[in-house]
């Protein structure tokens, strides 16, 4: 903001001082030093908040923003950001892109799926400093940005690891009678809607996207409406992270307004809902019901968040899987 | 319908007169008159009956009928006491409704009374609840697991002694085959008693790093297609966890599971851990919108199923959901086709068709179509539908009046809509609900009959070419709960298998059960499992 200032002051003078100035300004290629209040510092470019469907960055069909403040951050007063108000056409397409991905995510080798996470752990450590800025920007003290943000690629890490591990788990052999070898496999279970809690804007976040894909699910995350810019830094690390197009997907904007025509959408097969008030929850679990889909709701508490051991239970991973039995025929 | 497969046995009207003798149990019927000789209906199989029913004059081919009979082999239910009236089972005793109301339940192969049986209303509901309440919170959660396990086996063994008396009051109050209900519903039941009350001690062990603990009251509503079966996959589990249940069986079939309840009554069981409430689909109502309700099970339509779910949606209640399923049962070109033909029979036929996970829709592969089906007529040939206490009856009643207008009305749809059907040419008798084994060839995935669940013995026959247009059809449905796989490839099969959308698969056999075996669907054939130690999440939290 100090530097928005400068520029509108530096602008003024230019146009109003005597040809010599202008001059200097003109032939040097640093810019100039117009008053002694003057910072010598290279203009900043701004980033575009967009969301992130399919693979690619997109702004709302619709046309339609939000305007998130900044706090004061390391000195810099807070400014208003443009952020896409997604639309329940936006939800729409996500869901194409959700869906078109998961058959290749699924079909993915465990382990395979397991180094990609990996991967995103490692772009998320490479952008720590960028994502606990942002979540500094969203009204977080710089200690506890620190913090969520460490926490945040802890969790990436451990749910790398339960990629290939948790079908052992819940898979079982089964002793029936009769000529047959039965088990039980766990399978993903699809398009997965997650609303994301509010607070921590990226723990909370991650939190609930890991467990959702390390089952081989895709998924359409809504983005905590206190901080939807840490959603989006994250999705970058998440393009860079060899993740393929439309396994996760990241809509920013009014929560009901897209969760309520997710929840009718017959390619949904699951909805997870964290933090989502009652009355909400109570709408979409109907809406839910017509197409039977599994409806998870959870609310922890911010702190809750934090505890590793808990939040890396592979009955997280357990909400949102089927479960197949076999029967296999056994004799000659 | 009958009319319309020829040859209706002379003797069907004796039949049926000397079956409405049994129904009035412990009287046996005298054994000549019970049942006609069954070769008077069957002493001829038409050869290879053209599509429209009507046997080819011809009388080549199959012809056990004249060389081969049966003797009538009725089950004798003359040590069966059927009450003429039963009240409500609540807090461990017998109990007259508040609603005052009574309602019959009758033989759907005579259409002749069993007994009255009480209607629980909300009053009644309230009261099994708080029951069960009760009895969760002063015996059943601080009971030694060891003990809660010995009280489950108690009831397993009862209804091991008391399989031969559970199997026939099935077959009279619900109209299928005894063979069925000897052999599959009753052993099955007591099974799954057996297991999970091994299970009772052992929780800690299902779900290592977890801390578990039971939900409370479960309220479970269950079907009519297999009464006792049922209520055993939902109480076996809930009591092994630590439950306490509200059970309220299918207003045409509730005998089973009131004698299940005498079991439990005489099992010393604490009274109100088990609480049987009887009543329509208001009394069911009424148990999984109870507030103090835990855990809702439920078993049943998909129509009904969302219904639940929506009325719950928002609550902190539980839910697990076995609902329809219209699975697809496909037969590749190197499958054994005698062997398939057996589990397209059983696959669809098995308990008239009522069945949540039967084989309703046949994909066959385009190569072995013709002789699929020259082999399926032929063996449909010899099915015997009939007595359902005659041992040899192979298809029974159908359970209601109500579900005999579904079937006659989807099946006119399929002739409406172009489907070609063939029924078996078999005798059925005046009296009760009856619907000959049917199969429609020429069908399209959007006939009705093909989308639908039927819940009947009628099979919806559908072409193939490649396996991956196997696999798209048979996944183009709504429902996703079992399917099955013929070939003679074991890895095809579990290709196959793994592509499949269904929660149940089963290879080179079909509708095959087991308490070890989880069971359950995808889509809007509902989620939770029952069976194996996957059964039992349903029943506990884990942290």
């Amino acid at each position: 903001m100090a530097r928005v200032r400068n520029l509108s002051s530096t602008s003024v003078r230019t146009n109003g001082s005597e040809k010599g100035a202008a001059t200097k300004a003109a032939t040097s290629s640093a810019i100039t030093r117009p008053s002694a209040d003057w910072e010598p510092i290279p203009l900043n470019v701004r980033k575009a908040y967009k969301m992130y469907v399919g693979g690619a960055f997109i702004r709302s069909e619709s046309g339609r923003y939000l305007q998130v403040a900044e706090t004061m951050v390391r000195g810099e007063r807070g400014k208003k950001e443009n952020i896409p108000r997604g639309s329940r056409k936006d939800a729409r397409d996500a869901v194409l892109a959700a869906h078109a991905a998961w058959g290749g995510w699924s079909k993915r080798a465990a382990n395979n799926r397991g180094q990609i996470l990996y991967r995103l752990g490692e772009m998320m450590d490479a952008r720590s400093a960028e994502l606990e800025r942002s979540l500094e920007k969203g009204g977080s003290k710089a200690d506890d940005a620190v913090r969520e943000v460490r926490a945040a690629i802890d969790r990436t890490i451990s749910f790398a690891g339960w990629c290939d591990k948790y079908q052992s788990l819940f898979a079982s052999l089964n002793p029936v009678g009769g000529p047959h070898f039965d088990f039980t496999i766990p399978e993903s279970l699809g398009v997965v809607v997650i609303a994301a809690p509010r607070r921590p804007a990226l723990l909370g976040l991650v939190g609930a996207i890991l467990p959702v894909i390390a089952g081989g699910n895709s998924c359409i995350v809504l983005a905590s409406e206190d901080d939807p810019r840490t959603a989006i830094t994250f999705a970058e690390a998440l393009a860079t992270s060899d993740m393929p197009g439309g396994v996760v997907n990241i809509l920013t904007g009014h929560v009901k307004e897209m969760l309520v025509p997710l929840a009718r959408h017959q390619e949904v097969a699951g909805l997870d809902l964290h933090g989502v008030d009652a009355a909400l929850a109570r709408e979409v679990g109907d809406l839910g019901a017509d197409t039977v889909k599994r409806v998870r709701v959870r609310s922890l508490s911010p702190e809750k968040w934090f505890d590793h051991e808990a939040t890396t239970s592979p009955l997280l991973i357990e909400r949102f899987i089927e479960l197949k039995t076999i029967w296999h025929p056994s004799g000659a | 319908m009958a009319a319309k497969t020829q040859r209706v046995s002379p003797a069907s009207a004796t039949r049926s007169s000397s079956t409405s003798g049994r129904a009035k149990a412990p009287k046996p019927a005298p054994q000549s008159s019970r049942r006609p000789k069954a070769s008077t209906s069957r002493a001829i199989v038409p050869a290879y009956p053209t599509a429209n029913g009507h046997s080819s004059s011809t009388e080549l081919g199959l012809a056990f009928g004249s060389a081969w009979t049966y003797a009538p082999a009725p089950e004798s239910a003359d040590h069966v006491q059927i009450q003429k009236r039963y009240e409500l089972f609540i807090g461990g005793k017998w109990q007259k409704p508040l609603s005052g109301k009574y309602f019959d339940t009758i033989s759907p192969s005579t259409e002749e009374k069993l007994a009255e049986i009480a209607e629980a209303d909300e009053r009644d509901v309230d009261r099994a609840v708080t029951a069960a309440r009760e009895a969760f919170d002063r015996y059943w959660a601080p009971m030694r697991p060891i003990d809660r396990a010995k009280y489950i086996y108690r009831i397993a063994r009862q209804l091991q002694e008391k399989a031969r008396e559970m199997a026939i009051v099935e077959s009279m109050d619900g109209g299928k085959p005894i063979k069925e209900s000897r052999d599959v519903d009753i052993p099955l039941a007591a099974n799954h008693f057996f297991y999970y009350a091994g299970w009772a001690d052992k929780l800690q062990y299902a779900f290592p790093g977890t801390k578990v603990r039971p939900l409370g009251v479960a309220g479970q509503v269950i079907p009519w297609n297999f009464p006792l079966l049922m209520a055993a996959w939902k109480i076996a589990p809930a009591l092994a966890c630590g439950n306490t249940v509200v059970l309220k069986p299918a207003e045409t079939t509730p005998l089973t599971a009131l004698l299940l309840a005498k079991i439990c009554e005489e099992a010393d069981l604490p009274p109100g851990v088990v609480n049987i409430v009887t009543g329509a689909g208001k009394t069911g109502q009424a148990i999984v919108s109870h507030d103090d309700v835990d855990k809702v099970a439920f078993t049943g339509s998909t129509a009904v199923g969302k219904r639940i779910q929506k009325a719950l949606a928002g609550t902190h209640k539980k839910l697990t959901l076995e609902l329809g399923g219209k699975a697809a049962n496909i037969v590749f070109d190197d499958a054994p086709l005698d062997q398939a033909v057996e589990g397209i029979v059983g696959g669809i036929y098995f308990n008239q068709g009522h069945v949540c996970c039967a084989g309703s829709r046949l994909l066959v592969q385009e190569g072995v179509h013709d002789v699929v089906i020259q082999k399926l007529r032929d063996r449909m040939a010899n099915l015997r539908v009939g007595d359902p206490l005659d041992k040899n009856t192979d298809v029974g009643a159908i359970n209601s009046r109500m579900q005999l207008e579904k079937i006659r009305e989807l099946v006119e749809s399929g002739e409406r809509e172009g489907a070609e059907r063939y029924s078996a040419p078999c005798a059925l008798p005046q009296k009760g609900f009856w619907f000959s084994p049917t199969f429609f060839t020429q069908v399209s995935q959007s006939h009705r009959i093909a989308r639908e669940e039927i819940f009947g013995p009628v099979l919806s026959v559908i072409t193939f070419r490649t396996p991956d247009e196997a696999i798209e059809k048979a996944n183009n449905t709504m429902y996703g709960l079992s399917a099955g796989i013929w070939t003679d490839k074991g890895s095809k099969i579990f290709d196959v298998a793994q592509k499949l959308r269904a929660g149940v698969v089963w290879a080179n056999t079909f509708n095959k059960f087991d308490p070890t075996s989880p069971f359950g669907g995808y889509k809007e054939s509902g989620f939770g499992r029952e069976g194996g130690r996957q059964g039992l999440m349903a029943y506990l939290e884990a942290e």
